[in-house]
């Protein structure tokens, strides 16, 4: 940053994060009925993850198309808590196991499922599976220089797994139903309205958290390192540095967020089941950040809200006219405005402004890297 | 092992199709860096191509199945070139995006396969000269479909080899693959060679999507069942070239149903997503690649 910036330019950031911050906290609660404000927390949800999306793609440059799985994990350890919950409160429960457990003619609870019966493990396997295997995962195709499009390609043969995995271990996960109907956490009853305002607060709270990190992480040395590997690895690697851990941290930072996104849709959804992370919601996913901007975090969250949005507006009403539309929009997003929504704005501005550009962060589209 | 037996034919048929919607793939893939989403539902057209040959217009299935192999293949070889000639040129070089812009395409294309065929599966009866099968040491029973798929695509292999190492324009789209630059200035036109690549290439996907009437029903989402193992073909089996493809797409169909056969049908596929990740440790770049001295 150069100190030419006016006073105004220079603090209109952070104004306009903390008036967002306190409309979405203070304000949103008090307009929007229950029913509007749930809906909400799920869309912000997917901004959570939209931020993990953009620091991995956008400023990583590795396009993850599996990204509900590690959404799916951490929603999932969730469930399985709240359902344990509502299987020991249930007066008419008399084996304390889920209901689905009953009807696959289980006897006793499965070995997977005894230590989710602690909320604290539930929250802790939410945030650490995905870290644990997105580490794995990318650490051992990125030590051998696998990336781009191999690296996409097998993020999404994982989510097509995942999936095939959960719907054919009924006894389990639940199978294609999933998991469902979530009356109460840690006693309390969550579809009060306060225990949605609740929820939603936690949201917003959390995705101002997590773009303030990544947006300090992406400005580091660190961020100017990876966005360094993100245009040209090879010379990276000459000046000396390895990219295989910067680029796995990056992968696995952005996967934890999807996955403490997950654990917050699940009280607020109501519902994880398979349908909801497989291969074509996890390429929404990145939809949400190829049109909200890939480059910008704030950019990400806002395309991810605004997908939603229009999905559940427009996918009842009309749902085969919203494929349509949803297929052209990935179109032209990509074909006429790859930096997305917030790009367009940087566009518009350097043309008013009659000052050259600074550098920005937005690489051109460079050679080939197959 | 007879388990591994009585699975074959079924891996092999398995591999067949992959092979067909593979070889597309890696040649666009090899010689443009266009990862072509849309591919999978090119296999969804070829299919609905013998269905409506049959349903629409009444052949019978001998003649729908014998009609629909070149109907299909003119069909989605001609989407695919208009696919290139409409949008997926302006992006070469951008890997990534040409992915997420042709999902787009695919997303459109399934949409349309539902308002214009209605979302429930249909069916293609199979022809009564493909109906019987053999059997093998009394316990493996090969079906004469399965056999059908698999001359299919080894036909498909052997003529594509033919073209690539006999013809001139073959010839001409290897060296492309191997370096386009020092390929143009040879006198070579690159854009007429990509129009061609991209016109087979989604030329095959069609007859993978004709064989797969034979094996099962046709629906909207046809391809994408299929597509995802596709790409993961093409990264086991190296970019540009037919013997890693080959023995790649065969090596994961029998691993596919052998492993099914062996595990649950669930785990089954994340044993071999395990099962491919450490075969990049050893290989990354695949079984076979194309050596070029540009950076990888």
């Amino acid at each position: 940053m150069t100190h030419t910036h006016p006073t105004l330019t220079r603090w209109r950031g952070p104004i306009t994060f903390i008036t967002l911050l306190a409309a979405a906290l203070l304000l949103l609660p008090l307009l929007l009925e229950p029913f509007r404000l749930n809906l909400l927390a799920q869309y912000l949800c997917y901004s959570i993850v939209a931020l993990g999306i953009a620091l991995a793609w956008g400023r990583g440059g590795m396009l993850t198309l599996g990204h509900g799985v590690y959404f799916g994990l951490g929603a999932y350890a969730m469930a399985m808590h709240l359902t344990l919950e509502r299987a020991a409160h249930d007066p008419l429960n008399t084996t304390g196991l889920p209901q689905f457990m009953q009807v696959t003619g289980a006897t006793e609870l499965p070995l997977l499922w005894q230590p989710f019966t602690s909320a604290t493990f539930a929250i802790t396997t939410a945030v650490l599976a995905p870290a644990a295997l997105a580490t794995l995962l990318g650490w051992s195709v990125f030590r051998q220089r696998v990336k781009g499009a191999y690296f996409a390609i097998l993020n999404q043969a994982l989510a097509a797994a995942f999936v095939l995995l959960l719907i054919g271990q009924q006894h389990l996960t639940g199978g294609t139903n999933g998991l469902t109907d979530f009356p109460t956490f840690a006693g309390h009853d969550l579809y009060t309205p306060t225990a949605q305002t609740t929820l939603y607060t936690l949201t917003v709270l959390t995705l101002a958290t997590l773009y303030l990190a990544f947006r300090h992480l992406t400005r580091s040395r660190y961020g100017k390192l990876l966005t360094a590997i993100r245009d040209a690895e090879d010379r990276v690697r000459y000046l000396g540095h390895d990219p295989t851990w910067p680029k796995t941290l990056a992968y696995a930072l952005s996967a934890t967020a999807a996955g403490i996104a997950g654990a917050l849709f699940v009280p607020i959804m109501g519902i994880i089941s398979p349908t909801l992370i497989g291969v074509i919601p996890s390429i929404m996913m990145v939809l949400a950040v190829a049109i909200g901007g890939r480059y910008s975090l704030a950019g990400a969250a806002t395309g991810a809200l605004l997908i939603n949005a229009a999905q559940t507006t427009f996918a009842e009403t009309f749902s085969g006219t919203w494929t349509y539309l949803q297929g052209a929009l990935f179109v032209i997003v990509i074909a006429l405005a790859p930096q997305g929504l917030a790009g367009l704005t940087t566009t518009l501005k350097n043309h008013l402004t009659p000052t050259p550009p600074e550098t920005t962060t937005h690489p051109q589209p460079h050679k080939a890297h197959t | 092992m007879e388990a591994l037996l009585t699975q074959l034919p079924t891996g092999l048929a398995i591999g067949s199709v992959l092979l067909l919607a593979a070889l597309g793939l890696n040649f666009t893939f090899g010689q443009m860096g266009v990862i072509n989403m849309a591919h999978g539902e090119f296999i969804m057209v070829g299919a609905y191509t013998a269905f409506v040959l049959h349903a629409w217009i009444g052949l019978d299935p001998a003649t729908t199945l014998l009609l629909a192999l070149p109907l299909a293949f003119a069909i989605t070889g001609t989407l695919g070139w208009l696919l290139e000639l409409g949008l997926i040129r302006h992006f070469y070089g951008r890997p990534l995006d040409t992915l997420l812009l042709t999902f787009g395409i695919g997303m459109i294309l399934q949409q349309a396969a539902r308002d214009l065929f209605g979302a429930p599966n249909v069916d293609v009866p199979t022809p009564t000269w493909l109906t019987g099968g053999i059997t093998l040491f009394d316990t493996v029973r090969i079906h004469h479909s399965r056999l059908f798929i698999l001359a299919l695509a080894l036909t498909a292999v052997a003529a594509l080899a033919y073209y690539l190492h006999r013809s001139r324009p073959g010839r001409q789209m290897r060296a492309v693959i191997h370096n386009r630059d020092l390929a143009a200035t040879t006198g070579i036109n690159t854009r007429k060679i990509d129009a061609t690549t991209f016109f087979i290439g989604s030329g095959l996907a069609g007859l993978a999507g004709v064989a797969l009437t034979l094996i099962g029903p046709t629906g909207p989402t046809l391809g994408t069942n299929y597509i995802v193992d596709a790409f993961l073909v093409v990264v086991i089996g190296g970019l540009g070239q037919l013997r890693g493809t080959v023995i790649a797409a065969f090596a994961l169909g029998l691993l596919n149903a052998t492993v099914e056969a062996w595990a649950d049908a669930s785990l089954a596929k994340l044993i071999v997503f395990a099962a491919i990740i450490a075969f990049l440790q050893a290989r990354p770049q695949g079984l076979f690649t194309v050596k070029t001295r540009s950076l990888t």
